[in-house]
């Protein structure tokens, strides 16, 4: 069973008269264990679609089962559970909570899903350790870099154990040694954590990280390729 | 689900990253809540004031006198015909409800001397039973003996003007005072009660009721008193009593079904009851004008929650894309405002105590402090947290987690 599977989601917007397709048919399935990067211009739909795997968004229609569980179904209840059981987000503006130390911004998941504080701080200093943070557990956001905050930030999304990491354009405020950082972040969580990452970018150098790489246009996928596919084809067009 | 000491502790956090907002949206619930329990301690003191004034004149109090006796078509005013005796006051002793105790009273004005003072004073033939019905005490010597009453002894005791007047610094007890001609030895003093409106009930002499109507003042009706005193059991028995003794004196007095009463009672309950309402009223009227305080403390706590709200939904959106339910937005905005408001009234609490008891020094009014407006003026601080918390916090809950994520 694979962990994503999206089956022709239509999202619409209304805009006066007239009916804008954000997805227009988008089937795909995403396996356990792969990184993924979804690429596209904006308004191509790859936004619309990060939400939806988010569960932050319902499609007008299709399906979509992450893990099994079919979440349009879902009521808004159901849908905050799931984000935080099975999705581990990472947003270009980092979104850590201001004026809340570092520890404290890794535990928020765990608080809501119940866990004790004596276990959130034991598992929100592990997961620091793991972003090489655990000596800026008590700094502010505001005392640390873009790329420490991006890190304070993965912490949280692996904190909880959630089988989806959902990067939304993850080094878009960094700048290009930091972002090469972040990146080799990401393939070693994905290798060595066996960790599924969606990763949305419109920079195919930061593309070139991930093992697969769909591209969206006007709402519809119009490539689905592995990378050494995509590196060959990307030669052929240039 | 989220547990309540980490909203609470989000809460508290939030809180402090305002300290000077909380604070000041605190004092509109500090001030209410203040106003609140000064209003209260002022009207219940005045209560307590109204209540002691009256127990000072004796409460539950049925005064009977004799009434209008009309000669050839003049009314010559209440009491001006005895119509009551002795043996009417012990049988109202003896026969009516909810009667505690009753005295008998002979009373005029006479001329008091001692040495070469003179004063002149209400002269009151009672029994002891009156010193207790109208909340006389002694405050030096002793009060009448049985025999004083039944051998019509000549003894007195002397209300703390009448002490002044004529005795100035001297011990008054065992010396002998005139009133009129006869000769009286004081047996007692009393303690002073100070002014009833115009009324100074420090100015009389007590003497044996049996002195007063045999020795003193001479009568064309042997056995009579100018008025029956009696004190009911409680305000409820008074209406009890006061219809056993119309019957009782009706009876005794042989009077037929349609001819009028000989007597007229006066009970003090009904203006007893009157005053109680009276303050009542002006205690619940100054408390409502206090709470309108506290209302608008409330207000103002929605009004900073709303704009909290405002300038924290990037941060709402991010606690809900990391999996925060509606419900646990909701309950962090609500901990806020319950937190500001209860806080203010625990400081509103104290500050109105205070102010309390500054009042009633420099006022020098009566001030009366009780737990029961406290905690109800918590609870109700607590309640205008919740009742104006709970829209922002709703709206907070309502927001859609994308729209909030992108709000910068």
């Amino acid at each position: 069973m694979p962990l994503i599977e999206v089956r022709n989601a239509v999202k619409t917007y209304q805009m006066g008269d007239e009916t804008f397709y954000a997805l227009h048919g988008v089937s795909f399935s995403i396996e356990k264990g792969e990184f993924v990067a979804i690429m596209g211009a904006s308004g191509s739909g790859k936004s619309t679609c990060m939400n939806m795997l988010g569960a932050l968004d319902k499609p007008t229609s299709g399906e979509y089962y992450l893990d099994g569980v079919d979440v349009f179904s879902l009521n808004s209840d159901e849908l905050s559970d799931i984000r935080n059981n099975k999705i581990g987000f990472v947003f270009q503006g980092f979104n850590l909570i201001s004026r809340t130390s570092a520890i404290d911004n890794v535990a928020l998941p765990m608080i809501y899903k119940g866990i004790a504080e004596e276990e959130r701080y034991k598992r929100a200093k592990e997961a620091l350790k793991i972003v090489g943070l655990d000596s800026k557990e008590n700094n502010m956001p505001s005392q640390m870099s873009g790329g420490q905050q991006q890190r304070v930030a993965i912490a949280r999304a692996i904190v909880n154990d959630a089988p989806l990491i959902l990067a939304d354009e993850p080094t878009g405020n960094l700048d290009t040694k930091t972002s090469i950082d972040v990146m080799e972040f990401f393939v070693n969580l994905n290798e060595k954590l066996n960790k599924t990452i969606v990763l949305v970018t419109h920079e195919p150098d930061i593309a070139e990280y991930t093992k697969r790489i769909i591209k969206f246009k006007d709402g519809k996928i119009v490539s689905d390729l592995l990378k050494e596919d995509w590196l060959k084809q990307k030669t052929r067009e240039t | 689900m989220i547990d309540f000491k980490s909203t609470f502790k989000i809460a508290i956090n939030s809180l402090k990253v305002n300290k000077m907002r909380s604070a000041l949206t605190s004092l509109g619930i500090i001030i209410g809540v203040a106003a609140v329990i000064v209003m209260l301690a002022i009207g219940s003191g005045a209560n307590k004031q109204v209540q002691e004034n009256m127990e000072s004149m004796g409460s539950n109090l049925l005064t009977i006198r004799s009434a209008t006796a009309k000669t050839g078509g003049v009314s010559m005013g209440i009491g001006s015909k005895p119509t009551l005796s002795l043996k009417d006051a012990a049988a109202i002793q003896k026969q009516a409800r909810g009667i505690e105790a009753v005295a008998p009273v002979v009373n005029s004005t006479s001329q008091l001397m001692y040495g070469n003072q003179n004063w002149q004073t209400t002269v009151y033939g009672v029994t002891n039973s009156y010193l207790y019905i109208k909340n006389y005490e002694i405050e030096l010597g002793h009060s009448f003996s049985i025999n004083d009453n039944l051998n019509a002894a000549k003894v007195a005791l002397i209300g703390s003007t009448v002490e002044t007047e004529l005795f100035g610094d001297v011990n008054p007890i065992g010396k002998t005072i005139r009133v009129g001609n006869v000769p009286f030895k004081v047996i007692g003093t009393l303690k002073t009660k100070g002014q009833q409106g115009p009324m100074d009930q420090d100015d009389l002499i007590l003497i044996p009721v049996t002195t007063a109507q045999r020795k003193l003042f001479g009568t064309d009706f042997p056995g009579s008193v100018n008025q029956i005193v009696a004190k009911a059991k409680s305000l409820e028995d008074s209406n009890i009593a006061q219809s056993d003794i119309e019957e009782i004196l009706r009876t005794r007095h042989n009077l037929g079904k349609t001819q009028e009463d000989d007597f007229k009672i006066r009970n003090s309950a009904e203006f007893q009851e009157r005053m109680k309402s009276t303050v009542q009223t002006f205690a619940i009227l100054l408390a409502s004008i206090a709470s309108v305080s506290l209302v608008v403390g409330g207000i103002g706590i929605m009004n900073i929650m709303l704009v909290s709200v405002t300038e924290r939904t990037k941060e709402i959106g991010i606690r809900m894309a990391i999996g925060a339910r509606a419900h646990d937005i909701r309950i962090q905005f609500l901990i806020e405002a319950l937190v500001l408001s209860l806080i203010g009234g625990i400081i509103g609490i104290i500050a109105g105590i205070i102010i309390a008891l500054l009042v009633g020094v420099i006022f020098n009014t009566k001030i009366l402090i009780t737990i029961p407006p406290i905690l109800l003026s918590f609870c109700f601080s607590g309640l205008v947290g919740i009742g104006f918390g709970y829209y922002p916090a709703h709206k907070a809950s309502l927001l859609n987690p994308i729209d909030a994520l992108r709000y910068e």
